[in-house]
């Protein structure tokens, strides 16, 4: 039953890509044809980029708020994590408010720089979206693991003489990689599939989620939908394998 | 390897922690090149705190200074320090091998491959880890792990070697061979060392001096056998070995107990506390003794019986017997004991 009900539906998806016009080329066309690649390559660097920042400003708040104990400390990695409450949509939302036509950074570089800055439906936008969204799903991780770091590592590495930006490089960020493994996985393949974000915002990129979706709904091409639903998933698996592989163990949360 | 390292002293080295806790009162200590000085207390006695001041891991309060032999390192950052630190949970790098952590200290000094690599042979051999090299530290023993830790420590040649409990999470066996393979290691070395531990074997054994510390102080200061034959107070004898304290009152040289008397060297008429060791009592003929009790209970531990005498003091004696004597329980047996092995612990009658 179980494997019924995971594998029926997918056998489905992978079967109806190639019950199209032109049958299992449907698949060759995610690479071949230029709009179809132009939004494969689009999502992958738009989910890569959003997972490199996510572990890069992660990574340095977790380490500040291992280091530093303030009041509001703990409102503020509550406030860190909210997102995660907030569906695709309403963040997108945000982002409108934030750098879209009436929003609050075009009002801002208006009265500054006498031009309204806009970026909200653009690539940019969308990587503040996803950012919004990732950096949560990573920070908690990454601070999880900065909490079970043996203090003793870093004043080991210091009595050997390690200044503190090398106990960085060399002891602090290692022994961290697992949870950047992890979480960067996790981060990726929530941005390749997000949908209700890109929903919101994307009039002037194509990401997959959104091709597939107007493929399936507009140009009622549902051949082309699933075969580009099994790209999506094919790329997406194999972040998450080749996380694995490297010896994180990837959480099932998204 | 020829004897290096600095004289250490601390000049009222005290720590208040930030929530107002005194974990050191203000102290002051001379540690001398190439000594061993082992700190011997339970948790919370300073004993840590002091470590972590000489290695710059923690910082005195205002008016302590620090001083490796003339150089006042009291301000210098712990990575200048040049000290080796062996942690108690080993802090080795999980993402480099064993050959990467003891060179590791070398690599931050900038020091060529070649050398690098003659150096960590060299300490592999002393630590006595050949064929490990390449393995990474998950595939190590605690014995082994320890044994990377030490000579990771040691490989920079520092002035000053810290141990922070070294031993503490080893099984007891090993624990021993290795207290004394660390023994041969630290006189070979000849470097300035200074140890941390609960455990009084491995102060006893390592230490050319031994401080003994409580709350936060120094309790007594002194070689191994000075600690153990002559303790400044009751702390330190029931904290050193067993010990049998007993208070009584003192007159025309004995000290009067409920089961008879018991001469005394140097003794001052009044009340007394003394302190006599399990292993210098004899057992003897109830009518050979000015002081007998009754057999409570005979432990064989091997190489010797424990035997518990009630009646005699206060409370029940501890008396270390040979494992060849006949004594049974309900017996009743006299006590003797050599003059000088009766210590008498001033002012601490309590």
């Amino acid at each position: 039953m179980v494997v019924a009900f995971f594998l029926l539906p997918m056998a489905r998806l992978i079967v109806t890509g190639a019950s199209g016009p032109s049958g299992i080329a449907a698949y060759a066309a995610i690479l071949v044809e230029p709009r179809y690649r132009a939004t494969l390559i689009n999502t992958v660097v738009l989910a890569t980029a959003t997972t490199a920042a996510a572990l890069v400003v992660s990574t340095i708040a977790a380490l500040f708020l291992q280091r530093h104990r303030f009041p509001g400390r703990s409102l503020l990695i509550a406030l860190l994590t909210f997102p995660l409450a907030l569906p695709g949509v309403v963040i997108g939302f945000l982002i409108i408010l934030l750098a879209g036509r009436q929003g609050l950074i075009g009002d801002v570089t208006a009265f500054a720089f006498g031009e309204k800055w806009v970026f909200a439906y653009s690539m940019q936008g969308l990587f503040l979206g996803y950012l919004y969204f990732s950096i949560p799903r990573v920070i908690l991780t990454v601070m999880a693991a900065v909490e079970k770091l043996d203090p003793a590592l870093e004043e080991a590495a210091r009595t050997l003489g390690a200044q503190p930006w090398a106990v960085h490089r060399d002891v602090i960020l290692p022994a961290l990689m697992p949870a950047f493994i992890a979480s960067g996985a996790i981060a990726f393949a929530t941005a390749m599939g997000a949908f209700g974000t890109a929903f919101t915002l994307a009039t002037n990129v194509n990401v997959l989620p959104m091709l597939i979706y107007t493929e399936f709904t507009l140009s009622a091409n549902i051949a082309m939908a699933a075969a580009l639903s099994v790209g999506l998933g094919l790329v997406t698996w194999a972040a998450l394998a080749l996380a694995r592989s490297a010896g994180g163990t990837v959480a099932a949360a998204g | 390897m020829t004897a290096h390292g600095v004289a250490i002293h601390l000049e009222n080295c005290g720590k208040t922690f930030a929530n107002g806790a005194r974990a050191l009162e203000p102290t002051t200590i001379d540690i001398a090149r190439g000594e061993t000085v082992v700190f011997l207390g339970p948790s919370g006695c300073g004993k840590t705190t002091m470590l972590r001041i000489i290695a710059g891991l923690e910082t005195p309060d205002a008016g302590g200074r620090v001083r490796f032999g003339d150089e006042d390192v009291t301000d210098t950052p712990i990575e200048r320090r040049n000290v080796g630190m062996v942690f108690q949970s080993y802090a080795l790098f999980p993402n480099m091998n064993v050959a990467e952590n003891i060179g590791y200290g070398l690599k931050i000094r900038g020091i060529g491959a070649a050398e690098r690599a003659q150096r960590v042979a060299e300490l592999v051999t002393l630590t006595g880890i050949e064929g490990l090299e390449t393995r990474s530290i998950d595939q190590l023993s605690g014995g082994q792990r320890q044994r990377v830790a030490l000579a990771r420590a040691v490989a920079i040649r520092p002035r000053v070697l810290l141990l922070d409990e070294p031993l503490t999470a080893l099984d007891a066996l090993l624990r021993e061979r290795l207290r004394s393979e660390l023994n041969s290691l630290l006189r070979a070395l000849g470097i300035t060392s200074v140890y941390v531990t609960h455990d009084q074997a491995e102060a006893m054994t390592l230490g050319d001096r031994i401080v003994v510390m409580r709350k936060g102080a120094i309790a007594q200061i002194g070689s191994p056998r000075d600690i153990y034959f002559a303790p400044a107070n009751r702390y330190v004898a029931e904290f050193v070995g067993a010990a049998n304290v007993v208070e009584a009152e003192c007159r025309d040289g004995a000290l009067i107990l409920p089961g008879g008397s018991l001469p005394v060297a140097h003794a001052t008429p009044g009340r007394a506390v003394a302190m006599v060791r399990p292993e210098s009592w004899s057992i003897v003929p109830a009518t050979a003794a000015t002081l007998t009790g009754r057999v409570e209970t005979v432990i064989f531990v091997g190489d010797r019986l424990r035997v518990t005498i009630a009646g005699a003091a206060d409370r029940p004696l501890l008396v270390d017997a040979p494992n060849g004597l006949a004594v049974a329980p309900g017996q009743t047996v006299g006590l003797t004991v050599p003059p000088g092995a009766v210590r008498l612990l001033a002012g601490e009658a309590a």
